[in-house]
Parts: C-alpha cells; sequence; structure tokens
C-alpha cells in the first residue's frame, strides 16, 4: 500500500475527532448580464441565471462527500456586487432583487448567498446608495440573503461618509429584527480591502474580475491544529509554528482534492482555495482554544495577539504549498459568537473589544460577530469601523467589523443567534463619544504605502 | 485517478472474527482487497485499514458502504470506506 496504516488511521481521526471538514463550497455566478432598467424583469434574469449554473452544486457536493468521506458543511452562492447589476433600482427595487436572491437560494437548496454587496470605498453611485438604504429591510424580511459594504482600501482611503451610514445601516437591521436578538447584523459585513473570491459567508461577494462562474473552497479545521499544538508540550514557539504548517497543508490538500474534483464534476472552473481556520460553536472546533494550547490562559489575555499572529502565518504558509491557488481570505477567523473558547472569555470579561480590536491586524479579517449593547449610539458602532477600516488600509490587509448592537441588552446579556451563528455575551464599549469626528464625513486620503507603482 | 480502489477502514473493540467477517462481506459483494494492515492499539482498540479494488463489485460504492456501516454497527465497530485519493492528496506530494 503506498499510504500507510498511520497515514490512514490519522486522515480518520482528524474527520472524526477533531471536527476537520470542508467549511463551504462556494459558487461564484457573475450576473453582469443579468441586468436590465425594469428591476421585475432584472430580478427574473438573476432568478434563472442561478437556477441554472447552480442547480447541481448541493447534489454534487454530497457525492464528493460520500465518495471521500469528507463532510461538507456548506454549500454556498456569491453573486456580483449587486449595485453593479440593478441599474436604476430605488430602495423598493432592491429590497425586490433581495426577495429574488433569497427565493434563488431557496431553490437551489444553498443556505446563504453573498453579494447582496456595494463597492463604496472611494465613493457611491446612485444604486450604491439606494442598495446601502435597502440593506436593513431587506435583511429583516429575507433568510438567507447576506449583504457586505466595502468602505475602504489601501488605493483608496476610507470613505467616512460610507462609514457614518453604516453605522445607521447596522442600528436600524438591528432595529428591525430586534425579535431576533438583531440577527440581521450578522448577515451584514463591512470591510476595508474586500476580496473578490472569499468563499466564507457573510462577507463572500463575486468581484467583477472573476469569471463567469467559478467555485471556491473553504476549508477548516481549528480542531485538528488544537490537537497538534496540545501534543506539542516542551516545543518552542518556533517548533509550534512548524507542527501548525504541515497540519495546514494536510487540511488545504484535502480541500485542493474537493476543489478539484467539484469543478470537473461540475465543469466549472475551479477559483482558489481559502486556508481559513474558521470557527464552529462545535466542541473543539475552536480557534481560541489553539491559542489556549499554546500556553494562553484565555484569549484575551497578554500574548494572544503574538499568539494569533504566530498560527495565522503558519496556516498560510502551510497552506501556500499545498493548492495551486490560495485565496480569499485565508488565516484565522476570531467570531466571537462561532467558538467556544471566545464565549467563554467574553462571558468571564477578559476579553475585550480593544483586545479583539488588536488581534485584528494579525488575524484574517477583523471584529466579527461581537454582541454589544443595543444602546450604542451609530457613531459610535461608525467609529469602531473606521478603527478597524484604518487597521486594514494602514496594514494592505482585509478587515471587516460584523458587529450587532442587541436591541434592549446589554453588558451581561447573552444574544443568541442559532445555528453556526451561535451566541455571544454582550461586551462593553466604550461610553465617551466620537459624534464630532464621525460627522465631519469626507474621504479619509490613501495612505502613502497605497503609492506602490 | 484510480477510482475503483477504495480504502475500507475498521475501527472499535477488539474481538475474535472481525477481519474474517468484514472480509467475507467484501467477498460477497466480489471486491478485491489489494493489501491489509491491522494492529491492536492499546492491547483493546482493534484498528484495520484495507485497500480494496471495486472495479467488479456487483453493487455500487454507496450500496457497498451502506452494507459495510450496517456490518460495523452489527460489530459494534466504526467502519469507514473512502475513496483512495484522500489519504493520497493529504499525505504526498
Amino acid at each position: 500500500m503506498t499510504i500507510s496504516s498511520d497515514e490512514i488511521l490519522e486522515t480518520i481521526e482528524m474527520i472524526e475527532r477533531e471536527c476537520l471538514d470542508v467549511r463551504t463550497v462556494t459558487m461564484g455566478i457573475s450576473l453582469l448580464d443579468c441586468s436590465h432598467p425594469d428591476v421585475g424583469v432584472a430580478g427574473k434574469n438573476i432568478l434563472a441565471k442561478i437556477e441554472r449554473l447552480a442547480g447541481k452544486l448541493g447534489a454534487t457536493a454530497r457525492g464528493i462527500e460520500m465518495d471521500y468521506g469528507i463532510p461538507i458543511i456548506n454549500t454556498r452562492i456569491s453573486i456580483t456586487p449587486i449595485s453593479q447589476v440593478v441599474a436604476g433600482g430605488d430602495k423598493a427595487g432592491f429590497v425586490h432583487i433581495a426577495d429574488c436572491l433569497d427565493e434563488a437560494a431557496r431553490r437551489v437548496g444553498v443556505n446563504f448567498i453573498g453579494g447582496f454587496s456595494a463597492l463604496v470605498q472611494k465613493g457611491f453611485t446612485h444604486q450604491d446608495r439606494a442598495l446601502i438604504e435597502a440593506i436593513p429591510e431587506a435583511l429583516s424580511r429575507t433568510e438567507r440573503v447576506c449583504s457586505s459594504v466595502n468602505v475602504a482600501s489601501t488605493r483608496a482611503g476610507i470613505n467616512m461618509d460610507a462609514v457614518k451610514i453604516m453605522g445607521q445601516v447596522i442600528k436600524e437591521t438591528a432595529r428591525l429584527t430586534s425579535d431576533r436578538d438583531g440577527l440581521g447584523c450578522a448577515k451584514l459585513v463591512v470591510f476595508a480591502n474586500a476580496v473578490d473570491d472569499n468563499p466564507f459567508m457573510a462577507g463572500a461577494f463575486h468581484g467583477v474580475g472573476e469569471p463567469e462562474c467559478v467555485v471556491n473552497i473553504g476549508v477548516s479545521g481549528p480542531g485538528v491544529v488544537r490537537a497538534a499544538v496540545a501534543d506539542a508540550r516542551g516545543k518552542n514557539l518556533g517548533e509550534i509554528a512548524a507542527i501548525i504548517k504541515k497540519v495546514g497543508f494536510k487540511i488545504t490538500r484535502m480541500g485542493e482534492l474537493v476543489g478539484r474534483e467539484i469543478s470537473k464534476r461540475l465543469n466549472v472552473e475551479f477559483g482558489i482555495l481559502d486556508v481559513s481556520l474558521a470557527p464552529t460553536p462545535a466542541v473543539g472546533d475552536s480557534v481560541a482554544e489553539i491559542l489556549e494550547a499554546m500556553g494562553i490562559e484565555r484569549v484575551g489575555a497578554p500574548g494572544s495577539t503574538a499568539a494569533l499572529a504566530l498560527l495565522n502565518d503558519a496556516m498560510k504558509k502551510g497552506g501556500a504549498f499545498a493548492s495551486s491557488y490560495v485565496g480569499g481570505l485565508s488565516g484565522a477567523f476570531i467570531p466571537v459568537s462561532e467558538d467556544q473558547g471566545m464565549i467563554r472569555a467574553a462571558r468571564e470579561g477578559v476579553l475585550s473589544l480593544d483586545k479583539l480590536e488588536a488581534m485584528t491586524s494579525v488575524c484574517s479579517v477583523g471584529l466579527d460577530m461581537v454582541a454589544i449593547p443595543g444602546e450604542t449610539p451609530a457613531e459610535t458602532i461608525s467609529a469602531i469601523i473606521a478603527d478597524e477600516a484604518a487597521i486594514g488600509v494602514i496594514n494592505n490587509k482585509t478587515t471587516a467589523v460584523r458587529i450587532i448592537p442587541v436591541p434592549g441588552k446589554t453588558v451581561g446579556d447573552t444574544a443568541h443567534f442559532g445555528g453556526l451563528l451561535g451566541e455571544a455575551p454582550v461586551i462593553p464599549v466604550s461610553k465617551l463619544s466620537s459624534k464630532e469626528f464621525i460627522d465631519r464625513g469626507g474621504r479619509i486620503p490613501a495612505p502613502i504605502q497605497g503609492m506602490k507603482n | 485517478m484510480s477510482e475503483s480502489r477504495v480504502v475500507v477502514t475498521v475501527i472499535g473493540p477488539d474481538r475474535i472474527g472481525i477481519v474474517a467477517d468484514v472480509a467475507t462481506l467484501l467477498a460477497r459483494q466480489n471486491a478485491n482487497i489489494l493489501d491489509i494492515n491491522q494492529k491492536v492499539m492499546g492491547g483493546d482498540i482493534f484498528a484495520m485499514t484495507m485497500l480494496t479494488d471495486m472495479k467488479k463489485t456487483a453493487v455500487d460504492f454507496a450500496e457497498l458502504k451502506r452494507l459495510l456501516e450496517e456490518k460495523g454497527a452489527e460489530l459494534g465497530l466504526k467502519i469507514h470506506a473512502q475513496h483512495e485519493d484522500i489519504f493520497k492528496f493529504m499525505h504526498r506530494i
């Protein structure tokens, strides 16, 4: 046998005991050709195209799952940022399109569809404004639609008018979904340096430079990395980095196989593999616990940022060698509500918003699934977005804010979102005002780092 | 890719006759065993990996997988059947 018995058993153990899985197979679909001045017609075009291209996505993924014995947790769809598709739409028009997207997702059997999005890092088109205005209603009345808005980039700077509006949009989305602890906000991401090929929700969209149709794969496996680090008692951090790199390689290879196979079976181009450690609320499937296995008493303690930096970088290095096309966000996610270790630390009061912000400068994305008091002013949320965008813009990385001001709840309460979105203890936010700063608006110029040519 | 090559893994509490039971099932379905490796870990956990060729099996892969899982449940063991490529991809460059 070319493969040893030990290697086979190692793979089985990763899948059975350490929650190794392919987190998402995301089909990216260009909707640019669905545009029509009449939103009714545009909606029909969109529905027809998604059904035609993604109709077999779920069944194909289940076939691969059976053949290789590797769980594929989600199938999803990402689409062209919808503000670029619907010409001349007003708020009501975009809400109608959101309904069509929700229906399309239901018909093809995917749990999320991402791309109810606008890219406004340098300014708004009329459609961008209308789409952003439609976000709260769209997210409150649909189940599967995910929205994202890119407000900043290293090349364009930070659109502070958009940052201001997004604070209000988040508050309004929370208000309209107050019966579900502000669930709408869990489907809304505000980005800096958003990427075109991210397969993970809620921030996935199919960038305009992408092909007609593509499949992107998101692998995961925090449990596998945690187990490997936990076994490495007494090893120094250089050795830990090497161990994580090896695990990252193996996880990525599995995703690469699934990506190639699904691309072949669907006759759709294989886009990228996103080498991300994405936690779930399942016990043991936690990024925080990897940091704790390295010797941090609780995530949020001093040392957490360094430990996360090591982890994020080692994952990238292991993954880069294992796949022909690594892309997306690739690294480690730190969503509070979806990670048992993060939830525990937040509940114990040892994981603050400030420490989370510091950690986002070295993780793969940003402030993710953070529940804050419902009474937090919109300007404060905007200011949190501005800080996060600044970290991304200056450091040439993607950052994001997915924050939930939980209506009627305050510090000490817990917001419940259900399923993969989990639950989050409400954590405190500074009571100091940033209103005057946010009200200034305008555009923070692109930093010197953006002038690379 | 040799799509007919399937790795069968059997893990669980040791007892007499596991190899015989699983091999009999595979033989009945006309699956050819190419390689077999078995050990008892820590004194009581049985672990076996088999490389099999399913080219001439009477039933399709899904059905064979179901039969093996059923046999596993009967014997109190976990039996997996997976295409060989998952292991090749993960452990070989």
